[in-house]
Formats: C-alpha cells, structure tokens, sequence
C-alpha cells in the first residue's frame, strides 16, 4: 500500500494530493478525502487564526501507526495523510486525509477511523487567536467517544474499569 | 536519575520553558510520580501540574498512562489533551 504523510507549515492544495493518489491506477474504485478547514468563529465569536502546536517526532510516528493499523483492519490501496502546524488562517485547510480502496465501504471507514485517531491521540494542540488574546482549545468528549468505538473489545473494557 | 522532559501547549506556557533536564530522585519510579514531585518544584510547575488528570504522557514519543515506569525512560513529554485534525 502506498502511504503518504506529511507534516508541514505551508498550505497544501487537497485537489493535487487526492488526484496523486489515483493516478495511474485501475485497481482504485473508491477514493474518499476529508478536508478539515479552520473555520472563521468559535462558539460565536470571529477569530483572526489558529496556531497548532505538535510534537515534532511523535506527531509523525503516531500518524504513521495508524496509518499502518488502518492498512491491517481495511483492505487499502492508499492512504494520505497531510496536516499543517503553525499558524492558519480562517479558509484555510488544516488537515487532509484521503484513502483509496477498491470499494466504498473501507474506503468510508478508514478516513473515518484515521480521523477520529489524529483528533484524540496525534500529539496536536490549537490554540485560538480572537481579538481579546489567545486560548487552548479544550478537548471534546465526543472526540474521545468517537476514537473510542474503534478500540479493540479489550481496550474498550479496560477504559471501562 | 537524569530525566529529559519536555512540556507542550499550556503545561509548556505554565511551566515557562519547552525542555529541561531534571535529576529525578530514585523513589520516584512511574509518570504519576514524577507529576507528583514535579508540582514540588516551585510556584509555575504546582500550577502546570494542579490537576493531573488532564495532564497526558509519552514515553520516548509513546503515550502512557500515570502507571507506566519511567526507569528506562530516555525523553518524557507532559501535554494537554490533543486537539489536532
């Protein structure tokens, strides 16, 4: 399986990278992309721009697992996975995860689970820029629920106890 | 033991530096202990390290939980929970 990921401060044109992904290739009959954007307000009110920290190091190995343990529970033809840091701007993109596969149903479920995994357990943090300062965005339970339907029976039982 | 740590997001602005290197005292053997003896450390890191639930940790850019040892242990990271994607 071909596997792509990157990490870096420039934008990325998703467009390019998805069509990468597929050129050349017959076997591919799905390809599913999911763009995160930073949106211009939060909880209501306009912010100037995002700033995501990472782990430099980790933030990339943590990406590159799951990548790998996606490739394990779906039969995948590709995976890429782009996410920015630094600072955007509203409009801008953040994130791309795009899979290929032969059909729909892996396709679907593996950007799904890569998703839910960079949301909770990639070594990222936002912080928000709005004219009165900057504040860490709080970490979402129902992104940590979301990550965790896809935990194997014995980690969902352990988190249980 | 010499310990690398290294700290991001709002434990990094709270402690007020991105890395150190700590000599950790022997009867502080897993990532919950060192959080422990780390809030002793002075004003800014009993401040970082108030509530250590919310607090996550890597082993050498593993995750672990509070429980794991951290004997062989070669860089230490504490951080907020991600908000990445």
């Amino acid at each position: 399986m071909k596997a792509t990921v990157r990490l870096q401060r420039e934008q990325f044109d998703a467009a390019a990278e998805t069509a990468k992904l597929g050129r050349g290739r017959v076997d591919i009959g799905a390809l599913v992309t999911f763009t995160g954007v930073c949106r211009g307000d939060e909880d209501g009110e306009p912010i100037a721009a995002l700033t995501l920290e990472h782990y430099p190091g980790m933030a990339e190995s943590e990406i590159e697992r799951h990548v790998a343990e996606a490739a394990e529970r779906w039969p995948l033809l590709g995976v890429t996975v782009i996410h920015r840091h630094g600072r955007i701007l509203p409009g801008e993109d953040i994130v791309l995860v795009a899979t290929a596969s032969s059909h729909r149903q892996a396709a679907f479920a593996a950007a799904e689970f890569l998703m839910d995994y960079l949301k909770t357990r990639a070594p990222f943090w936002k912080q928000v820029e709005k004219a009165d300062g900057k504040t860490w965005v709080n970490a979402k339970a129902t992104d940590d629920a979301a990550a965790e339907r896809w935990a194997a029976p014995e980690r969902q039982r352990e988190t249980a106890e | 033991m010499k310990l690398k740590l290294r700290y991001f997001a709002w434990v990094r602005e709270r402690v007020g530096k991105p890395e150190e290197v700590v000599e950790v005292p022997s009867n502080v053997a897993t990532v919950g202990e060192l959080m422990t003896w780390l809030a002793t450390r002075g004003e800014e890191y009993a401040y970082a390290f108030k509530n250590l639930n919310v607090i996550r940790a890597a082993i050498d850019q593993r995750h672990v939980r509070a429980d794991a040892a951290i004997d062989k242990a070669g860089e230490i990271a504490f951080f907020p929970p991600m908000t990445g994607g």
